[in-house]
């Protein structure tokens, strides 16, 4: 068959096109989003969507593995957090199409808020949980717990990391197994969860994870590989990769399968070595179920040289390793003390490259005002984050997906018990809104809270790379859908009456409706409407101009930290025409009218008005 | 053969990812097993990106250590002197003659630094500057500066030129073809 290289994401969608999934859902996240962006390249076969948070998707998930169908859901380690609802109760209601859930953990907060280790998701909700090194094992692994989840009755948890995510290596193609035929049959004791037939599934859980841990001792990738030395490693992972470029000569268990745990290999394996390194990352999963391995009593590893039961092995693991961050080649061998990490180049002394928000981005008009008005925002998961940084610096909180309009209405009503009150507003983008911001504005409503929400409404999930959502009009698989709107939502759908919509690019209208709603004793929404630069490319607008006569080097344009803007020598502004989009922004808060729009003919002219500008053929 | 590694970084947004594709393809061609790491996310909004490669007989992890980098191919100055320590001590340091002020430094709270080749050259068993960025836009589009920089890094690779031209053939949509073969060209031409 054909080798492919394919990068850990690609390598799971395949796999599910392989084992004969017919239905997958997802909410995008780094660094899950490509999984389900490439199982629609099967969409011939399987049917993929986005779920409007990761609950839901697991639950449509479980709801197509009810028919018998094979379903796959995928989300970020945090997006678990959000879908741990129905994974528990997947586990006691088990699977009858498979039902592979991936989650893939941020080891490093490359882009998360934390660095949980959803390992032990698998262990709280008694599923077997797989970890694949790379990306043939990312396939392989998704074609195994097909085979596990319908074998066992049971949903498997698939632990990919940022690494095994989004590395490449070569992967063996195959063909597609026949998926069966979905078929609803009611099993009312297994899957009503009733506390009476709830009790009864938990014993079955509870077997079912016993016969699971034998099944682990015999999992085939669950792998000794011999070496020369009496120096063992055990590994999971992106971390076993590293570890056999770190220790060549060591005898190496490799664990794919890390729960239940292969006691019985382990206890094998631990007689032939006198030193055990455990390399996992974040948390001791493995090392805790290694450490417990050989503390039962009368059952020590035996050793044949020895004619009886040998000492145990020393185990090294995160008393020496870190629980932060990634693992790495250095990481293993500085915490060894075998590498000097000292850099001979001070990287601290080079200015950062921080991410910002994109030239012509329709959030930036907003940050600025914030700024300037100096009220205290809120902040939510996307794109408008980086709002919190220099030199818009306007974000002074950010949580999780839609905790800025609930955080908003607690410090709202507990500075109100003291008769205080802030000037403060939540700042949510359209795809957290749907995520979990709607439950937040009815909390506001409904408890009589007064505060400002204001909605960045872009239409697109743009900060994962631009994926649909129930505001884009269009499907995963790019179908037509219905546009929810809204502005409509919250007006019509919630009764709220003052809520407004104005042009992301409009800084004066932004400017009046912020002071007059912060100030407003009733809730209200704002929803500032532009779609993401990034999809209007292609219409490209004519870039602006500084008349650097003009320019009275007052900086008022730096602060609205545009990529496109930067200054000369003098402290004039400059604008980088291949980067400018030509949004109009900085026209407007420049004071001395020195940055000006260039009309159709090229000539230099500020006489354009911001309103025929943004009237014009521009969208 | 020992395992070899590539890193190659930049500014999101500069053709990194579509680059390093392109490396491992003709690396895979060439009869290597090769590995390919890249960090996506907040690191496409105007941020620093790194993707590496790694190939030879077997190859464990995508990611190469500190020092021990055979070739970097940086596509901004700056982003070049930050990667320097991936670099090993005889390492190749190829770097496109290219500035992009980042946001500290646009806004005026930084300063760009001074003297990045001089800084290299203590730092690198060998750097070349190229000015891909400026040769990208005399063929009539400044993203052909990614394949600019593959030329000149397939230049310091023994590997068959061919197998280059048949991954960019694969690669990249067939109006863009003559432009990347030309950008290929360019680079796989360059001297200082």
């Amino acid at each position: 068959m054909a080798k492919e290289l394919l990068s850990g994401n690609e390598a799971i969608a395949r796999g599910a096109y392989e084992a004969g999934v017919t239905f997958a859902s997802a909410y995008p996240g780094t660094p899950s989003t490509e999984i389900l962006e490439n199982v629609v390249r099967y969409k011939e076969v399987i049917h993929a969507q986005w779920g409007v948070n990761e609950k839901t998707a697991m639950e449509e998930a479980l709801g197509a593995s009810f028919t018998g169908a094979r379903a796959l859901v995928a989300m970020k380690h945090v997006g678990l957090n959000v879908a741990a609802d129905p994974l528990f109760s997947a586990s006691y209601i088990g699977a009858t199409g498979a039902l592979i859930i991936i989650s893939a953990d941020d080891p490093g907060m490359h882009s998360s808020q934390n660095e949980q280790d959803n390992r032990h998701y698998a262990i709280a909700a008694k599923m077997p949980l797989l970890e694949p090194a790379d990306s043939q094992e990312a396939k392989d692994m998704v074609i195994e717990a097909v085979r596990i989840s319908e074998t066992f009755d049971t949903p498997v948890l698939i632990r990919m990391t940022t690494r095994t995510s989004h590395s490449r290596s070569a992967v063996e193609l195959g063909e597609r197994q026949v998926p069966p035929v979905p078929e609803y049959k009611s099993d009312f004791f297994k899957r009503n969860l009733l506390p009476g037939n709830a009790r009864r599934r938990h014993v079955l859980v509870e077997e079912r994870l016993k016969k699971l841990a034998a099944f682990s001792d015999s999992f085939k990738y669950n792998t000794v590989i011999k070496g020369k030395k009496r120096i063992g490693v055990v590994a999971s992972g992106v971390s076993y990769q590293y570890g056999r470029e770190t220790f060549p000569d060591a005898h190496f268990l490799k664990i794919t399968m890390p729960y239940p745990f292969p006691v019985n290999l382990f206890r094998q394996f631990a007689a032939s070595v006198d030193t055990i390194y455990i390399l996992e990352e974040n948390d001791p999963i493995i090392e805790t179920f290694a450490r417990l391995a050989l503390m039962v009593p009368g059952e020590g590893p035996e050793d044949p040289r020895r004619g009886g039961a040998a000492p145990h092995p020393k185990i090294i693991g995160k008393d020496v390793f870190p629980l932060l961050g990634e693992m790495s080649q250095d990481v293993i061998q500085a915490s060894l003390g075998l590498k000097d990490l000292t850099p001979r180049f001070d990287c601290e002394t080079i200015p950062k490259r921080p991410p910002s928000l994109c030239a012509g981005c329709p959030h930036t008009a907003l940050f600025y005002n914030l700024n300037l008005q100096k009220i205290n925002s809120r902040g939510d998961i996307g794109c408008y984050t980086l709002g919190a940084l220099p030199p818009l610096s306007a974000m002074d909180t950010c949580i999780d997906m839609g905790a800025s309009i609930t955080s908003l209405l607690g410090i709202e009503k507990a500075l109100a018990k003291a008769d205080k009150t802030i000037k403060q507003v939540a700042v949510i983008g359209d795809s957290t809104f749907f995520h979990s911001g709607i439950t937040g504005l009815i909390d506001v409503i409904y408890n009589k809270g007064h505060s400002t929400v204001v909605i960045l409404d872009n239409s697109i999930t743009a900060m994962t790379g631009h994926q649909e959502n129930p505001g884009s009009g269009k499907t995963l698989m790019g179908e037509d859908a219905p546009r929810i709107d809204i502005v409509k939502l919250v007006r019509d759908g919630l009764g709220l009456e003052h809520t407004y919509e104005v042009d992301g690019y409009d800084v004066k209208a932004i400017k009046e409706l912020l002071k007059r709603e912060t100030l407003r004793s009733e809730p209200s929404v704002i929803v500032v409407r532009r779609p993401c630069i990034l999809l209007y490319r292609k219409a490209k607008w004519s870039p602006l101009r500084v008349d650097s006569g003009k320019c009275t080097s007052c900086k008022l344009c730096l602060r609205l930290g545009c990529p496109a803007i930067s200054s000369d020598a003098d402290g004039k502004a400059l604008i980088n025409e291949t980067l400018c989009s030509g949004c109009g922004v900085c026209a407007q808060v420049c004071a001395p009218n020195a940055i000006a729009f260039v009309d159709e003919k090229g000539l230099h002219s500020s006489t354009i008005t911001l309103e025929t500008y943004l009237s014009g053929d521009r969208s | 053969m020992k395992t070899k590694s590539i890193l190659i970084c930049g500014v999101g947004g500069q053709g990194i990812l579509t680059a390093s594709d392109l490396l491992s393809d003709v690396l895979l061609l060439a009869g290597f097993q090769v590995k390919k790491s890249e960090v996506h996310g907040m690191s496409q909004r105007g941020g620093d990106v790194i993707s590496t490669v790694r190939y030879g007989d077997e190859v464990f992890s995508p990611l190469p250590a500190l020092g021990e980098t055979d070739y970097i191919l940086a596509f901004e100055k700056l982003e070049a002197l930050r990667n320097v320590n991936y670099l090993s001590k005889k390492g190749t340091m190829l770097v496109n003659d290219f500035e992009w002020q980042p946001l500290p430094v646009a806004s005026g709270r930084e300063k760009y630094p001074q003297h990045i080749e001089t800084q290299l050259k203590k730092l690198a068993g060998k750097v070349v500057l190229i000015p891909a960025t400026r040769l990208a836009i005399e063929l009539g589009n400044e993203k052909a500066s990614n394949v600019i920089l593959i030329g000149l890094l397939a230049a310091h690779m023994e590997i068959d030129q061919q197998l280059w031209i048949d991954a960019i053939g694969k690669k990249v949509p067939p109006r863009f073809k003559e432009l990347n073969l030309k950008a290929f060209e360019a680079g796989f031409r360059f001297r200082p």
